[in-house]
Order: C-alpha cells, then structure tokens, then sequence
C-alpha cells in the first residue's frame, strides 16, 4: 500500500497537467471555429515542412 | 519578420507561404500601426476556401496576418493603417468571394461570445475534478476499507470541495437570485442538491463514515454545466449572426461642407446640417429636402411599392431609398428622434409582454422543483420517525434522494435538443434569436404574411415586353441603360434576354423625378413618368417620335419559393393570411395567381396591430413574417415573427427569427423541426419522469448507494442527449 504514496500524487499532477493544458487551448482561441479546425487539417501546407 | 517580407516571400516561393503564413498570424497581432478589420464572407464553405482566401489577403502589401473563421465564416485581417477596406474586398472580389467590411463597433457590443467560454472553463474543471474523483471511487466501490477508504475520501473531498466552489457558481448565483424575490427555478434544488451531497459527504467523511457522494455531486454539476454550454453556444452563434447582419451597415453619413462631401460616423451628425444621399443610398436622418429632384422607395414604412417624386421641400424619414436623382437634405431629426427610431421604440415595449412567456423548462420547473424539496424531506421525516430519530442517517437518506432525483436529465432535455434543432435551422438559414422562438414556433396555428419585401423582393419587373414592338423595346432599353432606377434596371433585364436591334441614342438625360430622354433618328424619345412623358394614366411610358405613349407594365418579383412555401404551409393546414400596405390592384395582381384568398390592401401599421390582436383574442397564435417598419407592431405582438435578412435593422431586432437563406419556403422546414423539436423536449421530460419514478422508491426506502446515483445519473443524461439527436 506504500506505493499510494507515490501514485496518488502521480495520478493528480498529470490530472492537473491535463488542466493546465485544457486551460491554455481556451486562452488561445481554439474552441472558436470548430468547422474551421475540421477543415484546416485536410490542407496539405503543413505536410512538408511544419511551421517554426 | 515584417509584413512586407512575408509578401515578398510568399510571392517567390508559393511552397513556403504556409510557413510564412504561420508565423505572421502568430507575431502579427501587436505590430505598431496596426489596425483590425474584420470581413464577412458568406460564401465561404470548405478547406480550399480558407487557403485562397488567407493567401490572396496576405499577398496585398500591408498585410501582416489573415485568419479566417469558417464556423462564423468571417476574416479577421491585421494591416497598416493605410490599407483600405476596398483593397481587401475587391482582391477577394477577384478571387471570387463576396466580401463585406463589418462594423467593429458593433461587434464588439456582442460581449455573449465571453459567458460561453466562461461556462466552458466551469465545465473544464469540473470535468477533471470528476474524472479524478471518479477514479478513486471506484477503488472504494472495489472494496478499499479502514484507513485506504479515509485516505481516498479526503482526497477527493480536495478536489471537490473547490471545485464545487469554482464551478457550480452560475447555478448558486442564480438561485440566490431567484430566492431572494421569493422565487424556485431550476437552478434552487440543484444547488441544494450539490452542496448539501458535498457538505454531508464531508460530515460524513470526518467521521469515517462509509458513503460520500462527491462524485455525484461533481458529475451533477459537469453534466448540467453542459447543458448550460450548449444553450449558451446556440444562442451565441445565431446572435453572433445577426449582429453581423447589423454590423454590415456601418452608420455612416455623407456630410455637405462647403459643397464638399465628407464621410462621417452618423452619430456625429447634428440637426441643421446638410447631408448629402446619392441615389441607391438609404436617409441617414429625417430631414427636408433642400436641393434636388428624386423618387424615393417608402416600401420599408409604408409597405407600397410603387416610388414616391420628392422635390425641394418635402420631408424625409430615416429609412427611406434615393432612388434616381442625389439629394441635400437638411437635417431636422438624428438618432433618438428619427421617426425610425420612435418606431423602434414602441416595438420594445411590445417585446416585454414576450418574455412573460412560460418555456417548456420553466413550466417542468415549477413542478419540479417543489416536488423534489418535498420528497426528500418526507424521506428525512419518515426515516426520523422509523429509527427513532438518527438524525445522521435520515439526513444521508434525505440527501440521496435529493441527488438522485435532481434534474440531471432535465437540465439537459431542452438544451439538447434546441442546440440540434436551431444547428439544423442554421444550416437551412433560419437564425433563431430568440430563446423561446423555437418552442413558440411549435404552437403556431396560423399565418400572416407581408408582402413588399417579404414576398416579394421589392424590384420590379417588366410584365409584358412581348407586347412592345422591338424597335420600341431597342429604344426602352438604350434609354433606360443610362439610369439606375429600379424600374430602368427592370427594362434593361428584360432587353438582355431579347433579340434586339442595335440603336444609337444621342442627348440622352435623366432627370431626376421625371424619367429620361434623347434622341433617335431624328425623333426625340422619352421614357418614364406618364405625365411627363406626355401620356394620360399613370405608370411609367415610353414616348417615341410623335406615336402615342407606350405603358410599360411592372410587377414586384417573388422571392425564390414564395410557391412552395404557401403549398406546404396549405398541406399543413394553416390558414395564410396576406396584410399589405400596397394598393389593391397591386396586391390583387399579386394574390391570385398563388390561390392567396385572404389578402387585404392598403392596410396602416396601426391595423395590421389592430388585426393581429383581433386573431390573438380570437385564440389563434400567429406566425407574422414581415420586414418593413409597418409590421413591426404586428410581429411584437404576434405570437412568433419571422423577418427577412433584407429586413430594416429595427425589424431584425423586433423578429424572433432571422431568415438568411434567399428561398423563403425554409419558413415550412422551420415550422416542422420546431414541431419535431418539441416532440422531443416532451419525450425526454418523459424519460426523466420514468427514471424517476424507478429512481426515487430506491433512494427513498435508503437502497440508494454512490454508485447506483452515479450509474443512474450518467445513463439518464446518454438517454436524453441520444434522444435529442432524433430531431430532424
């Protein structure tokens, strides 16, 4: 049971990862045009060279 | 990198222009003398469409970022301060995308757009807080004892407790809000309901106790802030859409100093000066005409079609079409005082009675609620009585009850299914504005039309070219090519699609009000007003040589589906009724040959009121499709109104729908998926009711556990939002 110790917090910071990356993607405008998103990753611009 | 480089390197290297494109969309937003303008792009629709479109922006100098919104289907463009809405739309015209400048002023008043991300963030969190929780209940469902159980227990009272601070606030703040005018809604049994799960748990837990229903009460607040978030993001994007329909007319005014116009914002404008309104512009103002002859188009205030002559002297309404002749009006009334603005006023006081009307949720509410107070204090009353008063247990069965019969299902029944019904009536063009329009539209038993500009589209038509020798027609046309009067445009449109001898017209003027003259062969020839033209009736005439006038015959045309629309809406069985403010001839010419029986001409604003509450009183609820300034008493009164895109702004406001598609038969689908929506709104009321019924004996005779609250809550919830889907 001593592993608890260790996995618990484990367990919560990658839940809190998770969070902090849920977080950033609204602060960033991702949720504003879903059909847009959809769309954009059938365009082959990026295919050969990602942007920097 | 600076916006001129990326120009010349996309221009070089079409390879590279998606790495160039990135970063500048990523550094381009804070540049100094960068300005923001945003475009409307309705003919906007797939992958291919944002790359033309982002790429033929960025490749106009002064361009330092381009980033399209295909679910708003707009542009959002960074530039130097020097480079003009123009250049933007007409580079887009040469790709072959209409373009729009939109008012940034007016879209930014639309703050709704931040309340959905507000929610999505309490959604966001208490998403993860749930799943975490979750994850250590089930070690304690599998059989974690003693001092594991505690452990995990405190754990998650953690996470939930903040959580349940942080996330649940849009519903304690709402019944606070409720309670205190001594009211229950929907929103009062679930913040009981979670914070007293929250509270007991915690009681429960400090005295290592076995049941804590944390996750319950984090699942309940994460599946109702869903159905938050969808109601919120229906009724965002539709507003979003009709604030563009409003931020295309940028209010602006042509002032007169010095003779010399100047584009101004319209609300800088002051009584007394003089503005200038070229033809196919509409009155900034009210006003008095102070220089100059023309027609205007009134169809908007008054419902008639055919155009007015002003002179020196007449007044003008704000509003109102210049149709052939530019004119210098004095300005008499601005913004508040327009009559149009008066207008509009009346419209919002009609609008208050709407929002006393009870939707399907208040309505379930008001059982509910009470219903789900009562039962769990029964449980508490009676599982006090039966063991002899363990206020701990009796409590611990009074909040189960309350969990399990909280309205999880409820809270998602009509958000649900409204957020696939107004998707599906986006799609076909039909915005829905306003909250309830959906549930109204549902109930609709009959329907009045106007028919200027609802219709019809308010441009006429020429009705018998056959009838008109093509020497005459040749001449017609080449008089009418040089003017920009709807009924010239009409001519031309019908000579175009005629085989006609090619004439030479030498002199040809306008003057405005009147008509057009010239000469040929020798012969002077003139076309417009009957008098003027040296005719005896009315209408508009074509005179060549010395031959008697010719009356050149015109009928407002139809919109795209006028046919279909009264078709369905007769296979349906509602009676149709057409109000106009035309002429009866007029309307007569225009309800027969569509079977409209029930028409009724030259009506005032003041009647068409009159009317719809006659129908009102006589039990009938009332569709009002309309667009002019004379329905807008109407549509505020009828029981649900339906306005064209074409509509004045007023009347956008007034409608609780917006039609953006050009076919108006949408009207039929729309009233169907209402219908169909309702449907469903009524069959998940159903649902939750049998959940209920099998829910509420468990809780209450104390069988309910965790983990039977949350298997009940979460397949409820699945049932409801699959159920949802069904509408179509």
């Amino acid at each position: 049971m001593e592993v608890l110790t260790f996995l618990i917090p484990v367990s919560l910071g990658l839940g809190c990862l998770g969070l902090v990356a849920f977080w950033w993607t609204l602060r960033s405008d991702q949720y504003d045009d879903p059909e847009g998103d959809s769309a954009r990753i059938l365009r082959d611009d990026y295919d050969d060279h990602p942007a920097d | 990198m600076s916006a001129t480089d990326a120009h010349i390197r996309m221009s070089a290297c079409p390879g590279c222009d998606a790495t160039s494109l990135a970063t500048s969309r990523a550094a381009g937003t804070a540049q100094a003398g960068d300005q923001e303008i945003a475009l409307s792009l309705p003919s906007m629709h797939c992958a291919a469409c944002i790359s033309t479109v982002e790429r033929g922006l960025m490749d106009i100098d002064g361009v330092s970022s381009v980033r399209v919104n295909l679910t708003r289907k707009r542009a959002v463009v960074h530039a130097r301060n020097d480079v003009s809405d123009e250049m933007l739309t007409e580079a887009l015209a040469r790709l072959g995308y209409d373009a729009q400048p939109l008012d940034q002023a007016t879209l930014s008043a639309d703050q709704s757009d931040n309340a959905a991300r507000d929610i999505l963030m309490r959604l966001g969190v208490s998403g993860f807080a749930m799943m975490n929780v979750m994850l250590l209940s089930v070690a304690i469902w599998s059989g974690a004892s003693d001092a594991t159980r505690d452990l995990f227990h405190w754990i998650s009272a953690a996470i939930a407790l903040p959580t349940i601070i942080f996330a649940a606030k849009p519903f304690y703040v709402n019944a606070w809000k409720a309670l205190r005018v001594a009211r229950l809604n929907m929103d009062v049994p679930i913040t009981l309901a979670i914070f007293l799960a929250a509270g007991m748990s915690l009681f429960e837990v400090a005295n290592s106790g076995e049941h804590a229903y944390f996750d319950a009460a984090l699942s309940l607040c994460f599946f109702l802030l869903a159905g938050r978030y969808l109601d919120q993001r229906t009724r965002t994007i539709a507003r979003s859409a009709a604030t563009e329909l409003a931020a295309l007319e940028a209010p602006t005014a042509l002032l007169l100093t010095d003779g010399k116009p100047d584009t101004v914002a319209l609300d800088t404008l002051v009584v007394g000066d003089t503005v200038l309104v070229r033809p196919g512009a509409r009155m900034p103002i009210d006003g008095e005409i102070i220089d100059g002859d023309s027609e205007l188009d009134r169809a908007f205030l008054t419902g008639e079609s055919d155009p007015i002559a002003v002179r020196l002297g007449d007044q003008v309404r704000a509003g109102e079409i210049n149709l052939t002749g530019p004119l210098h009006v004095r300005v008499t009334a601005v913004g508040k005082d327009t009559f149009l603005h008066a207008l509009a006023d009346l419209i919002a006081i009609a609008e208050n009675s709407k929002s006393k009307y009870n939707s399907l949720a208040d309505r379930a509410a008001a059982i509910y609620a009470p219903a789900v107070h009562l039962l769990s204090f029964a449980a508490f009353l009676m599982w006090m009585y039966l063991t002899g008063g363990d206020l701990r247990f009796s409590l611990n069965i009074a909040v189960a009850t309350l969990i399990i019969t909280c309205p999880c299902a409820l809270g998602l029944a009509v958000p649900a299914v409204s957020t696939v019904a107004s998707g599906a009536l986006f799609r076909k063009g039909l915005l829905v504005k306003h909250a309830t329009a959906l549930e109204r539209l549902a109930e609709v038993t009959a329907v009045v039309f106007d028919k200027t500009g609802t219709l019809t589209i308010g441009q006429p038509r020429l009705l018998n070219p056959d009838a008109i020798a093509p020497a005459d027609m040749a001449v017609a046309a080449a008089l009418a090519s040089s003017s920009a009067h709807p009924r010239s445009k009409a001519i031309a449109q019908a000579a175009a699609e005629m085989d006609l001898p090619e004439v030479t017209l030498t002199n040809v003027k306008e003057q405005a009000g009147h008509g057009i003259s010239g000469q040929w062969n020798g012969q002077s020839v003139a076309l417009g007003r009957a008098d003027w033209v040296g005719g005896t009736s009315d209408g508009t005439q074509l005179r060549v040589g010395d031959q008697a006038p010719i009356a050149l015959e015109f009928e407002d045309t139809l919109r795209t589906g006028v046919a279909e629309l009264l078709e369905l809406l007769k296979d349906l069985g509602f009676p149709i009724t057409l109000l106009s403010g035309d002429t009866p001839d007029n309307v007569e010419q225009f309800a027969t040959p569509l079977g409209l029986t029930d028409w009724r001409a030259g009506i005032l604003p003041d009647d068409k009121a009159a009317i719809l509450k006659q129908m009102t009183a006589d039990g009938d609820k009332v569709l009002m499709v309309g667009d002019g300034l004379n329905d807008t008493a109407a549509m505020a009164l009828a029981h649900v109104s339906i306005a064209p895109a074409s509509a004045l702004d007023a009347t956008r406001v007034a409608a609780d729908m917006v039609l953006v598609a050009p076919d108006v038969s949408q009207i039929a689908d729309g009233l169907r998926i209402a219908k169909s929506a309702r449907r469903r709104i009524l069959e998940n009321f159903g649902i939750a009711a049998c959940y209920n019924a099998i829910a509420v004996p468990i809780a209450f005779f104390g069988f309910a556990t965790p983990l039977a609250a949350a298997i009940a809550m979460s397949s409820s919830s699945i049932i409801v939002s699959l159920n949802a889907l069904r509408t179509r």
